[in-house]
């Protein structure tokens, strides 16, 4: 466990500003209990975030730190898009690799941890884009599925290129409109949670970040079965308010609507996931 | 016995090897003749190396370089192997190798090279000490396999070291020491040792190699300007405000000072690329020549064949200024040599002249002497010593006695 690292030297603490300060007394190291429900009394792994105002990712992004069980190794790999702007703000180590190939750097960090720290347990997790994970990306994203490596992968699925100023992306859904789809997208969604689940992944899910604790659960429980059996997959609708016309304090209605339909809760697991996920349950710790 | 074991409890790597110094593997352990191809070097390099990591892909000329990379990671001289989904995926896994604080080696070839190309210039700027051997092979227009290196050309620029081997000897020598100069903590920017492909890495030649029960101290990756991403350090990414991503001033000016730092780094390796790769350049010929190759690579071994046509069958005197890094560029080195010269030519295996670009450059407004990029080949073929001096008796306006 590497809890130390967040330690300040004494004589130094004086000058630290205070959210540094905060990080070794008030977040919640070095205990996997911890969760959304500690969201208003600890220090928070992110500090700020650089979204736009009400942009649902933010929530994505405090729920899903919030409960990653072993936040003092855990590494994150992001990709180039709205989220980018954000991962500066993480008090983990992360990394912005390029567009599209996080699934990639994500094995090599993880394979050459493993190497190097044979005894610890080192998670790494994956927060990109829907352009990032299943346009540009998908090819790193399904290798790395094949290759049967032992990541949790995370796509903020707000069915647009946001960042880039609202173009269709594999995830839009038939006919909607966007700047590179005039007069509507030709083709349907691409069911990304149902290729994880083909090209091999033993935990998938698919939500909206509507419901804290539902993303606790589904985060817990894919970087469990990550650590031990092989790749996860969770599929997050983050929809992107500025792109579908809506106000800062519309996101949540709007993810209510699709919890009724496309993004309808959605649980996949494999036998051994199951194992997994039994155990933890037993232990406490899910 | 080395020095270091006199003093010090003698170490050993993972696989067992004894742990010696750079010095010591490089110019100090006795050494034995074999007869080894281009791609058995990388082999025998790495496997002296303690490489912790390596990914591969398939393309003709590196992939048997690449196997056995594999074949040194069955036997446990290499921690982490397999092969990836393209050179743009291998280039990011080897990147996150190298993050995770990884000594990593990985090997490509010309289409392999472009369609891996953004990711060399991220190498640069992460500051990962990644090792890219380079079998240099023809470009798509629009399939070709042929030795010829414009490939280069192309990586000059993305803030990696490249320096250009001649012999598989060379490139033996220099894998070691890429490693020990792009991991010096005020250097640590990526090294590409390129050769020209097929005619090196797959032809035999004598090479005098250290005993393999030695081998390198293992990358430490707490040394490097960046922290490892690995949670063993305060996460030194983590900043309150990430201006390196905004657009404002403070973000321009720092993306500028970033680059400009990349490149510095480059110039840092220089005395370290000294002393490992005993000089920058090698001189070779009658050093009052008159007629002055300036070459790297292959070109250059074809040059000095054809500087002992010159100086013995027509009494013309000639020398090579071989060229060993063109990242960091010789630039002294090149204006000190052209001293006493006449006539300079720069024979290469492009098409392009990427050479003869950056010795002009070195050479602009230090010199008058005619600069004449010329033999140049490309697409496969090749490069006879006697049609160098073909070349060469027919600009400087001499008679063509001997060859024809
Ligand atoms: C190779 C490459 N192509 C294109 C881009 C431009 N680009 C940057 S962010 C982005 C959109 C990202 O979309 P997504 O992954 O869905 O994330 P979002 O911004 O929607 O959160 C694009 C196209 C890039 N940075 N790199
Ligand atoms: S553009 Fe859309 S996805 Fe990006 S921060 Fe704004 S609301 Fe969120
Ligand atoms: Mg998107």
């Amino acid at each position: 466990m590497s809890v130390k690292i967040f330690k300040i030297n004494e004589d130094l603490k004086e000058f630290m500003p205070q959210e540094i300060v905060d990080l070794e007394e008030k977040a919640t190291w070095g205990n996997p209990k911890r969760g959304v429900m500690d969201l208003p009394y600890a220090k928070e792994l992110i500090e700020e975030h650089s979204l736009c105002a009400g942009c649902p990712e933010s929530a994505a992004f405090r729920y899903i730190l919030a409960s990653l069980p072993n936040p003092e190794d855990t590494v994150i790999v992001n990709s180039t898009g709205c989220t980018s702007l954000v991962f500066p703000h993480i008090a983990l180590h992360t990394v912005h690799p390029l567009f599209g190939n996080q699934n990639s750097v994500a094995s090599g960090i993880k394979r050459v941890l493993e190497w190097r720290f044979p005894d610890k347990v080192k998670d790494v997790v994956v927060i990109a884009g829907d352009g990032a994970t299943i346009d540009i990306g998908l090819d790193c994203t399904l290798q790395s599925f094949f290759r049967q490596e032992k990541i949790t992968t995370i796509c903020f699925d707000n069915e647009v290129y946001a960042n880039t100023g609202g173009q269709d992306s594999g995830a839009t859904p038939r006919g909607m409109e966007f700047k590179m789809a005039p007069g509507g997208k030709q083709w349907d969604k691409v069911p990304m949670w149902q290729l994880a689940i083909d090209s091999g992944c033993h935990y998938v899910a698919r939500l909206s970040v509507s419901s804290p604790k539902k993303v606790e659960q589904v985060v817990k429980k894919a970087i469990y079965v990550a650590r031990e059996v092989g790749p996860t997959y969770i599929h997050l609708y983050t929809p992107c308010i500025l792109e579908i016309g809506l106000n800062a304090d519309q996101g949540l209605w709007e993810m209510r609507q699709r919890d009724k339909e496309r993004f309808k809760f959605f649980e996949y697991m494999t036998d051994e996931a199951k194992e997994v996920i039994e155990r933890k349950k037993k232990e406490g710790l899910l | 016995m080395p020095e270091q074991v006199k003093t010090e409890k003698v170490r050993y790597n993972r696989m067992g090897q004894r742990i010696v110094s750079p010095d010591y593997l490089l110019f100090e352990a006795p050494r034995t003749k074999h007869f080894i191809t281009g791609s058995e070097a990388v082999k025998e390099a790495a496997k002296r190396a303690s490489v912790d990591a390596s990914i591969s892909y398939p393309i003709t000329p590196q992939s048997e370089a690449a196997h056995m990379l594999g074949e040194l990671w069955r036997e446990g001289y290499i921690g982490v192997y397999f092969r990836g989904e393209s050179e743009f995926g291998v280039m990011s896994e080897v990147a996150g190798c190298a993050m995770a604080g990884a000594r990593t080696i990985t090997t490509t070839s010309g289409p392999g090279t472009l369609r891996a190309m953004e990711l060399f210039p991220m190498w640069a700027g992460s500051r990962l000490p990644i090792q890219l051997v380079l079998m240099a092979r023809g470009i798509n227009s629009p399939l070709s396999i042929q030795p010829d290196n414009l490939e280069i050309y192309f990586l000059l620029d993305t803030g990696c070291m490249v320096w250009h081997a001649e012999t598989a000897q060379e490139l033996f020598d220099m894998i070691i020491a890429g490693f020990v100069v792009a991991e010096q903590p005020d250097v640590h920017v990526p090294v590409i040792t390129a050769i020209d492909g097929f005619f090196i890495s797959h032809t035999r030649e004598a090479a005098y190699l250290p005993p393999e029960d030695i081998a390198l101290p293992p990358y430490d990756p707490y040394k490097a300007p960046m922290p490892p991403i690995d949670m063993e350090m305060p996460p030194g990414r983590f900043m309150r405000d990430p201006f390196v991503m905004k657009s404002n001033y403070i973000s321009y000016a720092t993306h500028a000072s970033w680059q400009f730092e990349v490149r510095a780094a480059i110039e840092r390796s220089r005395p370290y690329a000294k002393h490992y790769l005993r000089g920058l350049v090698e001189h070779f010929g009658d050093p009052e020549g008159e007629v002055l190759f300036i070459a790297s690579g292959t070109a250059a071994a074809q040059a000095k064949e054809a500087t002992q046509i010159l100086i013995h069958e027509e009494g013309i005197k000639a020398r090579v200024l071989r060229i060993k890094t063109i990242r960091p560029f010789p630039t002294e080195e090149v204006r000190e040599a052209v001293k006493g010269a006449k006539y300079i030519f720069i024979p290469e295996f492009n098409v392009i002249g990427w050479l003869e670009r950056e010795v002009k450059r070195a050479l602009y407004g230090y010199t008058d002497i005619p600069i004449f990029g010329t033999p140049r080949v490309g697409g496969g073929m090749t490069m006879p010593p006697e049609f160098i001096v073909q070349e060469v008796l027919r600009i400087i306006g001499k008679e063509v006695k001997h060859v024809g």
